[in-house]
């Protein structure tokens, strides 16, 4: 079929139209470039790690730049990879489409968030360049505020403006939802994938705010040396540990909860069922969004923080984590009796789930408070939040890329390489991971380079694991490139699924739909007997 | 450890198992789940696998039962976890009162230990078998953190304020003190041992250590080198309060709080004593804040314990 | 909702987009997004009270550290307080709610559709922004004068009572509440230069005639910020100004 193509990727042409798009999708296209980058970057100094740890002693780094790479990966892998990529680049392109609008409400500030996101990229290069920060991505103080004598300042400039750039998505994002569905398409209507994104969004707003004004009250008192969180000069380090993780936590589920709703999409799609419990799937975001901003304590369990607020914080920790267990089980009922086609983005959920499950449950373990004696800031925790950003979040992200890769550039990509490398990345993250668990109960410290040799084992395991993931994530690279340039071209609706997007051309014309949709079914409304799919 | 491919650090405290078998009991609840919904996942998914192009699910929307049933279950579960982890946190926060107080302070990028009796030590720690040991921590720099994986504890030290932790070590052996909080360039490597011996061992190291003064006595000089005796005198004509039998007594401050005069009290009264006030005095004591180590600190607070009526210590 | 079935061309052509707009007039600011320009005006307002949200989570960390560091240091706070010069401070109170006063009726003017009232209250209302920065100014430079800067120079004599033991407890305090004090007001002040640069660029738009009574988005929301910026000091004054008037000390 060569028609003339009209999308939004065609028209209008040149470089200085793509800058200075106002179009929603094009701006998604710009963040995805953007935050590949930063992946890959942050990627090399995570191979920096697991390279480092092979061996008992210290052999490859000296101390000061390992300090340096985790921090650095830290950093970038939050603040620029992980927050933005679902909610920047699948949520700017869906969004609007999925309420059945031409743009999201505010298509201008939309490409300012790109390009503050961008600012903020450039500060952290430079900061890079300079040598890189070594304080760990959660800035600790004293030790960020008064003893490291890296670029903390202009690194936290980075940041803030980074962060503001995620208000901006939020914000963009609220006011959409609320303001622009087409005619019929009520709330509960709505994808669940709006539902995530709107509850991420509430967190953006309210969440972000705060570690701003946290992280700027540190880079003053490091460049103007008052006395705010240095205890020398009457100021409380546990005070930072309070403000930072105000805002740290939520930022987990600005992390996951879009991961989520992405698993949503792709569940039903590709069992061609509705969501089993669409209306607790849909609370279930919303209360993960508003209880995460209740249970910050539980990183401070063992900081001074007082016996009873611990308990108070351990509690609403449980809680929290209900509404995650809620989502599994309802995305495994779906399968139940659906049509589940083999395609990739399946081999995405599957592992998703999988891997989601793990971290999830292990978070568990790290609520309780006794437990999290023996385990708090050991590979315990870091093994915890990796499976759930990158078995959870990272793995979403890609069956999310896959699933609406024909949409977003009209092209198909190689299946089966896709389903070696969603194989490659699943087993190479389990290795790179699992050990990691067992090695927290043993004790190993997070940010040691040099350990006992009695880890070694382990740290092995773990670091031949990187390498297939690694693996994993640059062959998905490669196909998806390639893709690009020689990959079939899609049909509008190549997995014959519901939803707005589908209805209109892969990729679709600027303004998204030829004709303004008014809808009339609820969400995810498969017909049996087939007759109401069309495929292609 | 013999084994290649270890699983468990050593059990050599008094809570080591009871943390061991949380852990297992929360291990045993998550497998439970995580093989449930993994199998019904893969089994699902091979057994409704999509025959032909055309083909949907059937249009199953919801049950409440079932959502009922696997929000309260999980609820249930977790708030089990929830109390048994509340309890043991709380046991391990209250050191038993016939504990033997050790003094560690940490410092980029090493642990200077000093025990009751005067010996120092740095970066290991020597402790007698089954007797309770308290652990007062206090921080010259940044934050750091002492953990001992076999004894399963593990607290932060924090700078501007004491924090505790105890232990009972039920294993002869050496164990790993690992810094469990990131402090800078050295601390991958601020490590320690502990030494758990007999008690009749323990004795003969402590007589053939060097001992530069107990921890009373050296606080004993402190309080009266650093003129805290001018005005705490042992009755109560001073400017200051007496501090006879204060520790552990519930103090009366100026806005009519009262508080329990534990160390963290003791050191803000040292370092900034407008913060708490006794009533009946005024806020004239001056500020010690930049004045005294951390040691000194500890030193003279361990002093002020010992301040018992009984005695009648002459200040 | 009307105008709901206008078909376009996939294409953005000039005479597609021409003949599109025959159909159906819009308003000339109507954004080529919105159906309408009260949906237009809707998504702005609530954009804004969204924005605003954020900026009360901004200022709401650092009311959380004076919280704090009030109960941790309740003498120091009350006794550096004292060093607030009130009447600025009030004054600067008043003149900043008298600028909501013409920032109001700069919006009334909008929408009853007078260009003389909107340039004539928005001039007052900038004027009243710069008094308010003027007289920060002001304070500013006695706290330099008399040492109350936090950092290496500062000294806090003038609150130490004469005669008596020198209750040295007080710098910590007192320097964590100057640095609060400036960092607080300081990033207040930040927010009303933007608010009046936001204001300056409103004059431009009233003098272009660029409100109508059926048009005044911008205007309206720029006035949500300047009352929101208003309300921040109207809690600022009494936290850091007003301590210690109801205790003798």
């Amino acid at each position: 079929m060569t028609q003339e193509r009209h999308s939004y990727l065609d028209e209008p042409y040149g470089l200085k139209a793509w800058l200075l798009t106002r179009d929603h999708k094009r701006i998604a296209m710009l963040y995805l470039v953007s935050i590949t980058f930063f992946f890959m970057l942050g990627g090399l100094f995570a191979a920096g790690i697991r390279l480092e740890l092979l061996t008992p002693k210290g052999d490859i780094w000296t101390a000061d730049t390992y300090n340096k790479l985790f921090s650095m990966h830290g950093v970038i892998m939050v603040f620029f990879f992980l927050v933005p990529s679902i909610p920047a680049t699948l949520g700017n392109f869906l969004m609007p489409i999925m309420c059945g609008a031409k743009d999201l409400a505010f298509p201008r500030i939309n490409l300012l968030s790109w390009y503050l996101y961008v600012i903020g990229g450039i500060i952290a290069l430079v900061v890079l360049a300079m040598g890189g920060i070594d304080t760990g991505w959660t800035f600790y103080t004293p030790y960020s505020s008064l003893s490291s004598n890296t670029n903390v300042t202009l690194a936290i400039v980075g940041v803030f403006v980074a962060g503001f750039s995620s208000i901006l998505t939020g914000f963009n994002f609220i006011v959409t939802v609320h303001r622009m569905r087409a005619p019929g398409l009520t709330w509960f209507r709505l994808p669940l994938f709006v539902w995530a994104q709107y509850a991420t969004s509430l967190v953006m707003i309210l969440g972000t705010p705060v570690v701003a004004i946290t992280l700027t009250l540190v880079a003053v008192e490091r460049s103007l040396h008052l006395g705010i969180f240095d205890p020398k000069l009457g100021g409380d380090p546990v005070l930072f540990q309070h403000l930072f993780w105000f805002y740290s936590h939520p930022a987990v589920y600005i992390m996951i909860l879009p991961g989520m709703g992405v698993v949503s999409e792709l569940v039903a799609a590709m069992a061609r069922k509705a969501i089993f419990g669409y209306g607790f799937v849909a609370a279930s975001s919303l209360a993960i969004a508003i209880l995460g901003f209740l249970v910050w304590g539980h990183h401070l369990f063992v900081s001074s923080q007082s016996v009873y607020a611990g308990m108070v914080f351990s509690i609403i920790t449980m809680l929290v984590a209900v509404p995650s267990a809620v989502k599994t089980f309802n995305w495994a009922a779906t399968l139940y009796k659906g049509s589940i086609s083999w395609e990739s983005p399946t081999f995405y959920i599957v592992g998703f789930m999988g891997l989601f499950l793990i971290g999830g449950l292990t978070g568990l373990f790290l609520a309780t408070m006794g437990l999290d004696i023996a385990l708090h800031d050991t590979y315990f925790v870091v093994a915890h939040f990796h499976y759930i950003m990158v078995g959870g979040a990272i793995m979403a992200f890609l069956g999310g890329l896959h699933f609406w890769w024909p949409k977003m550039t009209g092209r198909m990509y190689n299946e089966a390489l896709a389903k070696t490398s969603a194989v490659l990345v699943f087993v190479g993250f389990n290795f790179t991971f699992f050990p990691q668990f067992i090695l927290g109960y043993l004790g190993m410290p997070r940010r040691y380079y040099s350990y006992p040799d009695e880890l070694q084992v382990w740290n092995v395991l773990s670091s031949a694991g990187a390498s297939v993931l690694g693996l994993g994530y640059t062959l998905t690279f490669c196909y998806l490139v390639y893709s690009l340039f020689k990959g079939e071209l899609a049909p509008a609706n190549p997995w014959g699924a519901k939803g707005l997007e589908w209805t209109t051309s892969s990729p679709p014309p600027t303004f998204n739909f030829d004709t303004d949709p008014i809808v009339t079914e609820p969400a995810y409304d498969y017909k049996p007997h087939g007759t109401e799919v069309t495929v292609g | 450890m013999s084994s290649s491919f270890p699983l468990f650090p050593p059990s050599a405290s008094s809570v080591s198992t009871e943390m061991d078998l949380l852990y297992l009991f929360i291990i045993a609840v998550c497998a439970f789940f995580t093989i449930l919904v993994v199998a019904l996942v893969v089994y699902f998914t091979l057994k409704y696998k999509r025959q032909h192009d055309t083909d949907v699910g059937e249009p199953i929307h919801g049950s409440i039962a079932l959502e009922l049933t696997w929000t309260i279950i999980p609820l249930i579960l977790s708030l089990v976890m929830f109390g048994w982890g509340a309890s043991l946190f709380y046991r391990l926060s209250r050191p038993p009162a016939d504990a033997m107080d050790v003094m560690v302070v940490g410092k980029q990028w090493m642990w200077k230990i000093q025990h009751p009796e005067g010996v120092r030590e740095i970066n290991e720690l020597h402790v007698p078998l089954g007797r309770n040991v308290r652990i007062t921590l206090g921080s010259e720099d940044v934050i750091h953190d002492f953990a001992i994986p076999a004894f399963r504890v593990k607290m932060d030290a924090v700078p501007g304020k004491f924090t505790t932790l105890w232990f009972n070590a039920t294993e002869l052996g050496t164990f790993h003190i690992y810094c469990q909080q990131y402090c800078g360039t050295r601390h991958s490597g601020m490590m320690g041992a502990v030494v758990v011996m007999t008690p009749q061992d323990y004795e003969a190291w402590l007589a053939g250590g060097r001992s530069t003064g107990t921890a009373v006595q050296n606080g004993e000089r402190l309080f009266a080198d650093l003129s805290c005796i001018t005005c705490h005198k042992a009755d109560s004509t001073g400017r200051g309060p007496t501090l006879i039998g204060v520790y552990n007594s519930r103090v009366t401050l100026a806005d009519g709080r009262t508080v329990v005069a534990d160390e963290n009290y003791l050191r803000e009264s040292i370092m900034n004593s407008q913060a708490k006030v006794v009533q009946g005095y005024q806020p004239i004591m001056p500020v010690f804040q930049t004045q005294i180590s951390e040691e000194n600190l500890m030193q003279l607070v361990a002093y002020i314990k010992s301040l018992k009526p009984a005695e009648k210590k002459q200040p | 909702m009307a105008d709901v079935r206008q078909t376009r061309a996939g294409a953005v052509s000039p005479v597609a987009h021409a003949s599109a707009h025959a159909e159906h007039a819009h308003h000339p600011r109507q954004q080529h997004h919105f159906y309408s320009m009260e949906q237009q005006l809707e998504a702005s307002i609530l954009g804004m009270w969204i924005f605003l949200v954020t900026e009360i989570m901004f200022f709401g960390g650092l009311f959380m550290a004076y919280l704090v560091y009030r109960h941790m240091y309740p003498l120091a706070w009350t006794e550096s307080s004292h060093e607030l010069n009130v009447i600025l401070g009030g004054t600067n109170t008043a003149v900043l709610i008298c600028s909501s006063l013409t920032m109001v009726l700069a919006v009334r003017s909008a929408q009853i559709g007078s260009r003389k009232g909107q340039i004539v209250n928005l001039i007052l209302t900038i004027m009243l922004g710069s008094t308010f920065l003027v007289i920060k100014y002001f304070e500013y430079k006695a706290k330099f004068e008399h040492g109350l800067v936090p950092g290496p120079h500062f000294d806090p004599h003038e609150l130490l009572p004469n005669g008596s033991l020198v209750p040295l407890a007080l710098p910590q305090g007192s320097q964590i509440f100057f640095s609060l004090y400036f960092i607080m007001t300081g990033i207040h002040a930040l927010h009303m230069v933007v608010g009046i640069g936001l204001m300056l660029v409103m004059l431009v738009f009233a003098w272009q005639g660029r409100f109508t009574p059926d048009y005044y988005n911008p205007i309206e929301v720029s006035g949500l910020y300047w009352h929101f910026v208003d309300i921040v000091w109207i809690f600022l004054f009494p936290l850091l100004y007003l301590l210690g008037y109801h205790f003798g000390v």
